[in-house]
């Protein structure tokens, strides 16, 4: 389904991604782990087109998103629904209006069908009760189940999360992946997570890609990836420091 | 040779930002005349920048009529010819001091919240946010701001003409003894609807300015409080800047 071929990506002529390549099938759960500062949310830009790869390819359903423009690109994104690290909810709105925004712009539903789309998605991710609150008003937990609920109000083909447990205590950190694994499972959507809750994560995805140095370091189930002999996959699993890992 | 080097650098990058700002502008224009448009967002910001710029619109007003009045009254009186304050008065304030400090104003108090707030819906990924819903922010956060300076721009500036006026007609009339019929009479002999027409001619292109700097601005903002706070400042001068420089244009052009 996403297919990410040979991407190189530099800022300030600092390369970040030097020559990334894997794949994820249709349904599948895909862990992107490694340090801060290796690109892992670059790729999530590059995959829905907010970013352009200096070389390289995204494919989606074999559509090379650097090539699309205007309807194409749009008409991809309405499948792809995306999670920002700070849940990126627009502040001036309610989070009602915020979960009902995409459906009022993008779709011709009626007033009584969007409030139950909506009420839906928000009783779904725990936050009915919550729908006149503002986003100043939410802690972060709040803030990122409503990100989720307006990502998943589209009924998206692919999920993308960008470290959605950021931020939030253990106890919400976990809620947050053990929703998302519900909804996966319920919904069955193809999803990239994007997180440093190894422990957590490693049981919701089928797969892990480590990325270190801009490469994708190593790929394999999570049980291939806890019992790898790698040093650098062993450091980062178990946070040691000072060894072959670089910190940014 | 360095300095050629660094000289054709600085040229490039100024003429690379001019062009970034110009193709900006060109898409609002595209997006603002093509449909869909959002006429609430719209309305909303008739109200930000025109309605709740009023008092401070009347404020200026009153207070730039005062002095003019008070100046007029005094240079006019040497030459024994305060009958002609009314039309002193009324053409500065039509085809000059209205628009520019309208514009001035409005630069103040609506062009740098539009910078902050775009800005911040930059760093806070908001704008990412709505792109990837299939969304073109231009047609959501840009042409409302765009299309509103256009109307709120002339009707605030009509509303500081006329308070400017009556300001004047104050001090010249009520407290330095000029004839209402004299203030009034001779400013409707002399101030002909061409004086107006400039007047509205140049809000018109200063809401344009303003909105596009203050928007663009904004919209190109850094990341993180120092980029958005760097980015509202370069948006207050720009714009200052280039509502005196276009009214210097536009003066030798009507005249």
């Amino acid at each position: 389904m996403i297919r990410i071929e040979n991407i190189y990506k530099s800022f300030n002529r600092f390369e970040v991604l030097k020559g990334i390549s894997f794949q994820v099938e249709k349904g599948e759960i895909l862990a992107l782990i490694g340090g801060s500062g290796n690109g892992k949310s670059v790729i999530l830009k590059h995959i829905v087109g907010l970013l352009k790869p200096d070389q390289g390819h995204v494919f989606i359903d074999g559509k090379d998103i650097g090539q699309l423009r205007g309807n194409d690109i749009e008409e991809i994104r309405g499948r792809i629904g995306f999670l920002f690290q700070n849940g990126a909810l627009f502040t001036s709105f309610t989070v009602y209006d915020n979960v009902a925004f995409p459906l009022r712009e993008k779709t011709k539903s009626s007033e009584k069908e969007i409030r139950e789309r909506v009420m839906k998605e928000l009783d779904q991710v725990g936050l009915a009760g919550a729908e006149n609150k503002y986003p100043a008003e939410l802690s972060g937990g709040m803030i990122k189940r409503t990100a989720f609920a307006r990502a998943l109000v589209i009924k998206p083909e692919v999920m993308l999360f960008d470290e959605p447990t950021t931020g939030l205590d253990p106890i919400i950190a976990h809620t947050i992946l053990d929703l998302i694994k519900s909804l996966h499972e319920h919904l069955g959507f193809t999803a990239i997570i994007v997180s440093h809750e190894l422990s957590r994560v490693f049981q919701i995805a089928h797969r892990v890609a480590m990325l270190h140095e801009g490469r994708i370091w190593t790929v394999g189930t999570p049980e291939e990836i806890l019992s790898s002999k790698d040093p650098v996959v062993r450091q980062f699993i178990s946070g040691v420091t000072g060894g072959s890992l670089k910190l940014y | 040779m360095i300095w050629i080097s660094k000289l054709g650098e600085i040229t490039l990058s100024l003429l690379n930002r001019i062009g970034r700002m110009g193709l900006f502008l060109a898409k609002a224009f595209l997006c603002a005349i093509t449909p869909p448009l959002k006429f609430s967002w719209i309305i909303k910001q008739i109200w930000f920048i025109g309605f709740q710029s009023t008092l401070v619109i009347i404020l200026t007003g009153v207070f730039s009529g005062m002095v003019l009045g008070l100046q007029g009254f005094h240079t006019l009186n040497r030459f024994g010819s305060t009958a002609l304050l009314g039309p002193m008065v009324a053409l500065s304030l039509i085809k000059e001091l209205g628009p520019v400090l309208s514009a001035l104003m409005v630069t103040g108090r609506a062009g740098s919240a539009m910078t902050a707030e775009i800005g911040i819906m930059r760093t806070t990924e908001q704008i990412d946010a709505m792109e990837l819903m299939g969304l073109n922010p231009f047609r959501y956060l840009i042409v409302p701001k765009l299309i509103a300076g256009i109307i709120a721009l002339p009707l605030l500036t009509a509303i500081f003409d006329v308070v400017g006026i009556f300001g004047g007609y104050f001090v010249g009339g009520k407290l330095l003894g000029v004839g209402e019929g004299t203030y009034f009479g001779e400013m409707a002999n002399y101030v002909k609807i061409k004086d107006v027409l400039e007047g509205i001619y140049k809000s018109l292109s200063f809401g344009v300015i303003i909105t596009w700097v203050c928007c663009y601005k904004g919209y190109s903002s850094g990341f993180g409080a120092e980029g958005v706070s760097k980015a509202t400042t370069q948006a207050v001068v720009l714009s200052s800047v280039l509502v005196l420089f276009w009214d210097y244009i536009m003066t030798s052009l009507l005249f």
